[in-house]
């Protein structure tokens, strides 16, 4: 690795921002009059950003506020939709028949928006906080189930071997060696599904109303306030962006082959 | 009776379906393969790559089924694979989850699950020790070289505590210095442990140094073995000590023109070759 400092991955990106932020203004100025400025938007959302924790009322709360509501929805469906995706990925691996069997089902449920499904889950659950939780359990599983599927089936024979060899017990054989061969690709799965858990939820708090960087977003559209809008869309990238990074790093931890 | 029996194996693979030179769509890569082994014994097969020499140790560990005959352990027939019949695979196979204790504990915990912790730690160690790698004991697979993977794997191999141990060409991927130092290695730890071996290999001077009976595999497809060739020798031998032996250009003469005619030349067969190096 280059331990130099390289002016050109400094000056690049903050050219690249700047570029992005004078056409913002631009279309602000001349073709959409309704769309703040970045400056503006600056000055209408520099309460929420200085006074990060700041609470008045439910859905008037400091930007950090509503991402920490944000993180805690998205954790509890990204670890709902791990466990269950961990395990199916394990069957659909191991079994040809079981694969055969429900292959056809996830190929179907696979591109079925949120939009779509958290209907249903105010359908079934009757209230917006486990439908929410619900609708990204069900977006967010299906990176994981399909590349633990994967793991499962690109384990090397010669460690399928060693355990025959040695007459490993089933439970012996799946601790001992399957998980740990999977182990890369499932991390790779939770890191592309935890992204599609953030994605999820928007439309999640934007259909229930909950409180978070979502709601916040379309309660804010309702009254007309577009610079906040903005702030939660930038909010959400960033913190998008971070659990990308966070995942990779530990995804890079167990690539261990 | 010999105390591991190979009784008329043949295996055929399903061929490739662009290529049905094979009336019967099938690859005969073993034919009417016999062979047996006493307790103690090192045994080597010798063939080029491609004539099933894989094939045979797959066999003899259970992995795969033959069509054809049967393999006897001890008078009893094989059944699939087990720890009896250790494999030390030509390509290590080694967890690489793993460090190297683990690896080799995971081998003694397989045939030992009654012993106490302590006692599978001890016997642990031991193998370790054996293959000269107590300083490496903390390390994962990817920090050790070729040489000292394929190490860990004799030393896993010989923690199954096996009636065979099973070596599937197990230098072939290692520089010339280094499988020499281990060649003779190999040597060594037979002459500590006394297990039967069964080797795999390609290199007629590996053979010659190591094993008590010379086996050759005539090139495939339909590959057989032709007649055995003692080497007399007293273990644990040296490569310069060999070089000058006076047999020692008979057996290798031998061994090469088995390796040429061996499969084909059915008159030899069952007749053992008479080929004593006499070592001083």
């Amino acid at each position: 690795m280059e331990k130099r400092f390289d002016s050109a991955a400094l000056f690049l990106p903050i050219m690249g921002v700047s570029l992005v932020l004078l056409i913002w203004t631009g279309l602000s100025l001349k073709v959409a009059p309704d769309l703040p400025t970045p400056l503006r938007t600056w000055y209408e959302s520099q309460n929420y950003i200085l006074n990060p924790f700041f609470k008045d009322g439910e859905m008037n709360q400091g930007i950090l506020r509503f991402s920490f509501l944000s993180l805690i929805r998205v954790a509890k469906g990204f670890l709902l939709a791990i466990a269950i995706g961990t395990p199916l990925g394990f069957l659909l691996g191991v079994s040809t028949n079981f694969n055969r069997a429900f292959d056809p089902v996830i190929q179907v449920l696979r591109p079925i928006s949120p939009l779509a499904w958290l209907p249903l889950g105010l359908v079934i659950f009757k209230q917006s906080e486990p439908a929410a939780l619900f609708t990204i359990a069900i977006c967010a599983m299906w990176p994981t189930v399909i590349n633990t599927a994967m793991g499962v089936r690109s384990i090397s024979t010669e460690y399928l071997n060693v355990g025959r060899v040695l007459k490993l017990s089933p439970m012996k054989k799946l601790r001992k060696i399957m998980i740990p061969a999977t182990l890369p690709y499932m991390f790779t799965g939770y890191r592309l599904s935890l992204g599609m858990a953030w994605l999820v939820i928007v439309a999640a708090e934007m259909l229930t109303g909950s409180p978070g960087l979502g709601g916040f977003l379309w309660q804010e559209y309702n009254s007309l306030v577009y610079s906040h809008i903005l702030l939660s869309v930038l909010t959400i990238g960033l913190i998008g962006f971070g659990l990308d990074r966070l995942m990779s790093v530990v995804e890079r931890r167990f690539k261990t082959a | 009776m010999g105390y591991l029996e190979l009784r008329g194996i043949s295996k055929s693979y399903v061929r490739n379906a662009r290529a049905p030179s094979q009336a019967n769509g099938k690859l005969p890569v073993l034919r009417d393969v016999n062979l047996n082994i006493d307790e103690n014994e090192f045994v080597c097969v010798v063939g080029r790559s491609g004539s099933g020499k894989t094939t045979l140790i797959s066999l003899i560990a259970g992995l795969i089924e033959s069509d054809l005959g049967e393999i006897l352990l001890e008078g009893k027939p094989i059944d699939g694979p087990s720890p009896d019949r250790g494999v030390v695979f030509q390509n290590y196979s080694l967890l690489p989850w793993m460090t190297v204790f683990e690896n080799v504990y995971l081998a003694v915990d397989a045939v030992g699950r009654n012993l106490a912790k302590a006692e599978k730690r001890e016997r642990t160690e031991h193998y370790i020790r054996l293959v000269n790698l107590s300083a490496a004991m903390k390390k994962v697979p990817r920090e050790l070289s070729g040489g000292m993977r394929q190490r860990v794997a004799v030393a896993r191999g010989l923690a199954m505590d096996p009636k065979v141990l099973l070596l599937d060409e197990p230098f072939s991927a290692l520089d010339a210095l280094t499988r020499a130092t281990l060649q003779e290695e190999l040597g060594r730890i037979w002459m500590a442990t006394r297990k039967t071996v069964v080797m795999i290999t390609n290199d007629i001077d590996e053979a010659i140094l190591l094993a008590d009976s010379i086996y050759t595999l005539a090139p495939g497809p339909g590959a057989t073995l032709g007649p055995a060739v003692r080497v007399d020798a007293p273990h644990p031998r040296s490569r310069a000590q060999l070089g000058g032996a006076p047999g020692y250009q008979r057996v290798r003469r031998e061994t090469v023109s088995l390796l040429v005619t061996g499969g084909k030349d059915r008159a030899g067969h069952g007749t053992p070759a008479q080929g004593g190096i006499a070592l001083n």
